[in-house]
């Protein structure tokens, strides 16, 4: 199957600083993608450069096998959404979701952009303005926005990143659904590694302008190919080389028959409804979690107990790279 | 306490633009006297005058010549405002550079263009000794000569709003149009022109209304020979020494431009409604 989109090698220089340092990606087409990382990791750059707001310093952006370098916004087929959804306030959310089907010179706009707010549950609320709509509702108009257009790939620049914690799960499975729905190859940019871990087929983690690892979520949790991606996609106990997750790191009062094991004293243990994390000291002064079962919590503070953890869920990493 | 705060302002306005008002509305009601200023009895003769034909070609010409100044102004001030917008740390600059007329007075600027325009002055000077033409170029003492004086004066007036209203349009909404297809030129008709709408009617009323009621840019660059409404005022109140005419003048132009304003703001309220 042909990539509907290929990096191959893009960067960009700013002075004194590259933001995007020789980047490579192939995303197939009906596909959901992540683009995960710190802010300044260059991934809004990247997105940017996709869309056509910034060229290249050096490499090629390859939409639908066609290098599309120096071509402007409006002549790829790409659409974006943008962080603050950039809605135009002097139209309604049906001229907002008609605009692009105007260039375009559809005849039957109105009723593909009725149809596009209803996809989006806004159906009745074509007439509002911008102004007049809560902040998810304005989400979802800039989403029907670039939908109506049936883009080759739909771009969204850390969208939920405005919205209340709620809104934002409730979200995530909406989107995905829209998704899958639609067919529309996603490219979805966030720092926010629970959104990207939930919703992607798979993820790219950026960092210092380069792609550290790019796989499903499971390959970037469960195996991350360097410490900072397994440390950016989740807390890591790490017992000398050996980094292991709190869900894998075992307590118990017992020393370990034949797993490795250290001695640490329970500084606290935290209840979060559906586990308890306990807090832990190791001998030679480093803080780990361990995340224990609701009813397997009997430690006091202060207590010594025993941390093992199974070999196999120690996590390695093909790359060094940099922490 | 802070009712107070008003008081200076209310006084003022009251002194010097209400009182004076009233003196010019009982005047344009009141018979000419034989050496200036009035008499009794009350008439309405004043008004009724002004339907003469001479007096509404005046009118007319006043209305024209404002309107074409303000269009002009329009034409060369939005691509300028959009230009200062969008030049980054060099904007302070460049609105310096727009206001720096002002550091003159009005009449002084206004002599200086006699300079540039008469026969002897700098564009015919510069013409003939290019051999581009061989007798002067009328430039001066005409309808050209006045509308060049007023867009060059009344010109900041619409750029300053004009880029206040561009100043704040978000650039994400410029990346927005062009991600949906739109290129520049259609970009600008349908998202900078609309949402710019409100400073361009500001800059506009802030040109017309003052063109409208202009005195000494028709009378030094247009020579008497292109009289405007400003320039009929003043010659009742000077030569012809008809008083109640001059105050029954002046206040039709003050009607035209009221009305002008409360129609402006209404078809804003309506917009904002909508």
């Amino acid at each position: 199957m042909k990539a509907v989109l290929e990096l191959r090698g893009v960067s960009k220089d700013y002075p004194g600083h590259r933001a995007v340092d020789s980047v490579s990606l192939s995303l197939e087409r009906g596909g959901f993608y992540s683009l995960l990382g710190p802010s300044g990791c260059g991934k809004t750059t990247t997105l940017r450069m996709i869309a056509g707001f910034d060229e290249p310093s050096e490499g090629e952006v390859v939409l639908n096998g066609v290098a599309v370098n120096g071509s402007r916004p409006y002549e790829r087929d790409v659409s974006t959404v943008f962080q603050n959804y950039a809605l135009f306030p002097h139209l309604t959310a049906l001229g907002n979701v008609e605009f692009g089907l105007r260039e375009r010179g559809v005849a039957d706009r109105r009723e593909r952009a009725l149809r596009a707010l209803d996809l989006v549950q806004l159906t009745g609320k074509q007439d509002r303005r911008p102004a007049q709509l809560s902040g998810g509702e304005k989400q979802r108009v800039a989403l029907a926005r670039s939908l109506v257009l049936e883009p080759q790939l739909l771009l969204l620049d850390e969208p939920l990143a405005a919205l209340d914690p709620a809104l934002r799960k409730q979200m995530r499975a909406e989107l995905k659904a829209m998704q899958r729905k639609t067919g529309i190859t996603f490219l979805f940019v966030t720092h926010d590694q629970e959104e990207a871990l939930s919703m992607s087929d798979r993820v790219a983690v950026m960092n210092r302008g380069r792609v550290e690892q790019f796989g499903t979520p499971e390959d970037v949790y469960l195996r991350p190919a360097t410490r900072f991606v397994a440390g950016f996609l989740g807390p890591v106990n790490w017992f000398g080389e050996a980094g292991i997750r709190p869900e894998s790191t075992r307590v118990s009062r017992e020393a370990p028959l034949a797993a490795p094991g250290l001695r640490a004293s329970v500084a606290s243990s935290l209840f979060l409804g559906n586990c308890f994390h306990l807090h832990a000291t190791l001998e030679d002064g480093r803080a780990i979690v361990a995340e224990v079962p609701r009813e397997a919590n009997h430690y006091r503070e202060g207590e010594t107990v025993w941390v093992h953890w199974d070999p196999a869920d120690e996590l390695r990493f093909s790359d060094p790279g940099q922490e | 306490m802070r009712r107070w705060f008003l008081l200076p302002a209310r006084v003022w306005m009251a002194l010097f633009f209400a009182a004076p008002m009233l003196i010019v509305a009982a005047y344009g009601f009141l018979t000419r006297g034989d050496y200036g200023g009035i008499e009794q009895p009350w008439t309405g003769e004043s008004f009724t005058r002004l339907a003469d034909p001479l007096y509404l070609a005046i009118l007319w010409r006043s209305v024209w010549i404002a309107l074409v100044s303000t269009l002009l102004c329009a034409v060369l001030g939005f691509p300028l405002a959009l230009f200062i917008a969008r030049a980054g740390r060099y904007r302070n600059l460049f609105l310096q550079l727009v206001m720096l007329p002002f550091w003159t007075s009005f009449l002084v600027r206004t002599y200086a263009w006699l300079f540039i325009l008469r026969d002897t002055g700098l564009v015919n000077t510069v013409l003939a000794k290019l051999h581009l033409i061989r007798a002067p170029l009328p430039l001066l003492y005409n309808d050209g000569a006045v509308l060049t004086g007023l867009v060059y004066n009344y010109l900041p007036f619409f750029v300053l709003p004009a880029y206040a209203a561009l100043e704040r349009l978000d650039p994400a909404l410029l990346e927005a149009a062009a991600d949906l297809g739109a290129r520049p030129g259609a970009t600008l008709r349908r998202v900078v022109l609309p949402l710019a709408a409100p400073g361009i009617a500001a800059g506009s009323v802030l040109v017309f209304i003052p063109c409208l009621g202009a005195y000494l840019t028709p009378d030094l660059l247009g020579g008497g020979k292109s009289v405007m409404l400003g320039n009929l005022v003043q010659n009742q109140f000077t030569t012809a020494r008809d008083w109640p005419f001059g105050s029954a003048i002046s206040l039709v132009l003050m009607l035209l431009c009221g009305v002008l304003l409360a129609g402006m703001m209404r078809t804003r309220v309506a917009k904002e409604l909508a």
